[in-house]
């Protein structure tokens, strides 16, 4: 078993907090995502489950072993890097041995452990060759079977698709995807990139400045926002959201001319935001928003609109009818799909 | 007139004359000999462009070949020639030369001069570079033991004599024989080991310099790397020895040249030290000892010092250009 918990975990860099305690708890096979804007310490926290950084206070567990304390060699971890972190003077194959090596492992043995992760990760022609002999998704290949060879309990994923082009990281998702799946193995995965945390995680952990936001599955985030910062962070292109005044026949969104139920603890006269995701809303022709610009995808385009009272948002169009620069629009959304959140605090309203 | 007005006359005459030259042999090119104009202006215009670099590559061809390429030729002319410079007696001095005990000694003790010395101060270097890396007070050590780099070698030489004096009261050596009760040895006069005590007076010297490139070397080693190397499992010393070291090994081998061939230079520490006495002599010291007496003899000295450090110095700018790369 190599379920992971976090009790309480701190870390400081002097007088800095930069974690501030944090619970969590992975489960074994579970792949989970750290998710959040730079600086938000997702990284931080990934480096102190591998053992790279200090844990300041609090414990880390991998499966029922206390680790907090332990050199990272001896976590059973495995960690593949932004950068690949792939020793330049060695082949692929002696990149992938070294850990077993260091580790007295017998050659015969590493031999084939070695052959094994090279027909996962389909590296065979390459074996012979160094690093730089290899294209950027080749290296994170390396970089993952390097992981992979160590039999590790956890495997860590610091942003390893940033540094690809966009085609290759949707293909190395896949491939990461599929990995996940063929060896079953725990997986905690960190990235800015919602698209990938969306795709990937069984559980996505949304951090903001330290602090854990929300834990739960992908749709779960999508659908219950526990906050502002959530609803915004998950779901792309991103939620609109609009200024709105409790009233005592619903929330009235400035601008837009839409009167929408109040949710069950706002009181009257209270000023909330009003969350509006692009994809639920319908366009009407005709009516007070002005479109800014429209973005085509193909399938879909988003329009960019702007309110009487200046705000932006955006809205999703399907189908053939497009609207133009300069078109005049109203919008109207189905009341369920409509989130609202305090002002002041961020919560959510429910 | 006062030297301002000299020095700032000297500028303009200089930069002035620069120009004028560049100027005036574009001019040239483009006007006179290769004027783009009738039938063949096209062709004159390529010819033209194939030209223009030579001109701009004259002045430094010159002055290279004046002060450089023609003095290696005269001195290989003036070593086939007899003492006083008007007899021509062909490899004579040069015979003569391997004949003699003196120089052999010269050219084993440069060899050991050429092992030890690189690889001493290399090898500090990287060890304190290393060391030093990741303390608070690492750039204070860093800076004291690069000082002796800006200390001449004579200067050092001197400072060196103190170290290895005869009195207890000034040396160290027989300072710490004395606290013994042995009593005091001249280390310049100890037969072979001698040549060890000098070496260590430009290792002294030498691992400043190794240090600094090293350090930097070091420091551009991705952190990540090592951090998969520690989650690897990798100790201390197998992160050093089997991930850092192989990726600053141009690095490594640069410093190593550069300080061999400027091994191959030094004469000041033996001159300073022993003037070449008890059998501590090496080849610049004893071209030295011929100078001015017999530049036969010297400049043939001169010409088998060029030799051993030429493949060194094609290996040591092959390396430089690969790192650049």
């Amino acid at each position: 078993m190599s379920q992971v918990t976090l009790n309480g975990a701190i870390k400081r860099y002097g007088e800095v907090q930069v974690i501030h305690g944090l619970d969590l708890a992975i489960d074994d096979g579970e792949f989970c995502v750290f998710v959040g804007p730079s600086g938000c310490g997702k990284s931080t926290l990934l480096r102190m489950v591998a053992g790279l950084e200090d844990t300041s206070s609090g414990t880390i567990q991998i499966g029922d072993r206390d680790v907090t304390r332990l050199d990272p060699a001896e976590r059973g971890v495995a960690m593949v890097f932004q950068t690949y972190a792939l020793y330049p003077h060695m082949t692929v194959e002696e990149n992938m041995g070294f850990g077993l090596k260091m580790n007295r492992h017998p050659k015969a043995e590493i031999r084939a452990k070695v052959a094994e992760a090279s027909r996962i990760l389909k590296l065979d022609p390459y074996l012979k060759r160094k690093p730089a002999a290899l294209s950027g998704g080749q290296r994170q290949r390396v970089s993952i079977g390097r992981a992979i060879v160590r039999g590790p309990e956890v495997f860590l994923f610091d942003e390893p698709l940033s540094n690809l082009d966009a085609e290759l990281r949707v293909e190395m998702r896949v491939e990461i995807a599929r990995l996940h799946k063929e060896i079953g193995a725990t997986m905690i995965y960190v990235t800015h990139d919602q698209v990938e945390a969306m795709t990937l995680a069984d559980k996505i952990v949304v951090l903001r400045a330290g602090h854990i936001e929300q834990v739960g599955a992908p749709m779960d985030l999508y659908r219950n926002p526990d906050n502002r910062f959530v609803a915004g962070f998950i779901g792309s292109p991103a939620m609109n959201f609009l200024p709105g005044t409790v009233t005592p026949q619903g929330v009235t969104v400035a601008g837009l001319d839409l009167t929408v139920p109040a949710p069950a603890s706002a009181r009257p006269g209270m000023a909330v935001d009003v969350g509006l995701r692009p994809e639920h809303l319908t366009v009407t022709q005709g009516g007070p928003l002005t479109v800014d610009l429209s973005e085509s995808l193909g399938g879909v385009s988003y329009a960019h609109l702007v309110t009487p009272t200046g705000e932006k948002m955006v809205v999703e169009e399907r189908g053939e009818t497009r609207s133009r620069s300069g078109d005049r629009l109203g919008v109207s959304i189905a009341p369920e799909h409509v989130f609202f959140f305090d002002s002041e605090t961020g919560a959510r309203l429910r | 007139m006062s030297p301002v007005l000299q020095g700032f006359i000297t500028i303009i005459v200089g930069v002035g004359g620069c120009v004028a030259y560049f100027y005036a042999s574009n001019l040239i090119l483009d006007k006179v000999i290769f004027p783009a104009r009738h039938d063949d202006h096209g062709r004159n215009i390529n010819r033209a462009t194939m030209v223009r670099p030579w001109l701009f590559l004259f002045p430094a061809v010159f002055a290279l070949g004046l002060y450089l390429v023609y003095p290696v030729v005269g001195s290989f002319v003036r070593s086939l020639y007899n003492r006083a410079g008007d007899e021509f007696i062909g490899f004579g001095n040069y015979s003569q030369m391997f004949s003699e005990e003196g120089f052999r000694t010269a050219l084993l003790n440069n060899i050991l001069w050429a092992l030890v010395v690189p690889a001493g101060a290399t090898f500090l270097g990287l060890l304190v570079a290393q060391l030093t890396d990741k303390l608070r007070w690492g750039n204070f050590a860093k800076s004291l033991i690069f000082m002796p780099m800006a200390i001449s070698f004579v200067g050092a030489s001197l400072i060196w004599k103190f170290v290895y004096a005869n009195d207890p009261d000034i040396g160290i050596i027989n300072a710490l024989r004395d606290t013994m009760g042995m009593g005091p040895v001249d280390p310049m006069q100890i037969p072979f080991w001698n040549n060890f005590f000098l070496m260590v007076i430009l290792i002294w010297i030498q691992t400043g310099f190794a240090m600094v490139i090293l350090s930097a070397a070091l420091r551009g080693i991705p952190e990540e790397t090592i951090e998969a190397a520690i989650i690897d499992g990798a100790n201390p010393f197998q992160i050093f020895f089997k991930i850092k070291v192989p990726q600053i090994m141009g690095t490594i081998v640069v410093v190593w040249t550069t300080i061999t061939i400027l091994v191959l230079k030094v004469f000041d520490i033996v001159y300073a030290m022993t003037g070449g006495n008890f059998d501590t002599e090496i080849l610049p010291s004893y071209m030295m000892d011929y100078m001015f007496r017999d530049d036969g003899r010297a400049t043939a000295v001169a010409f088998v010092i060029m030799i051993i450090v030429l493949p060194v110095m094609v290996w040591n700018i092959r390396q430089a250009r690969k790192e650049m790369r």
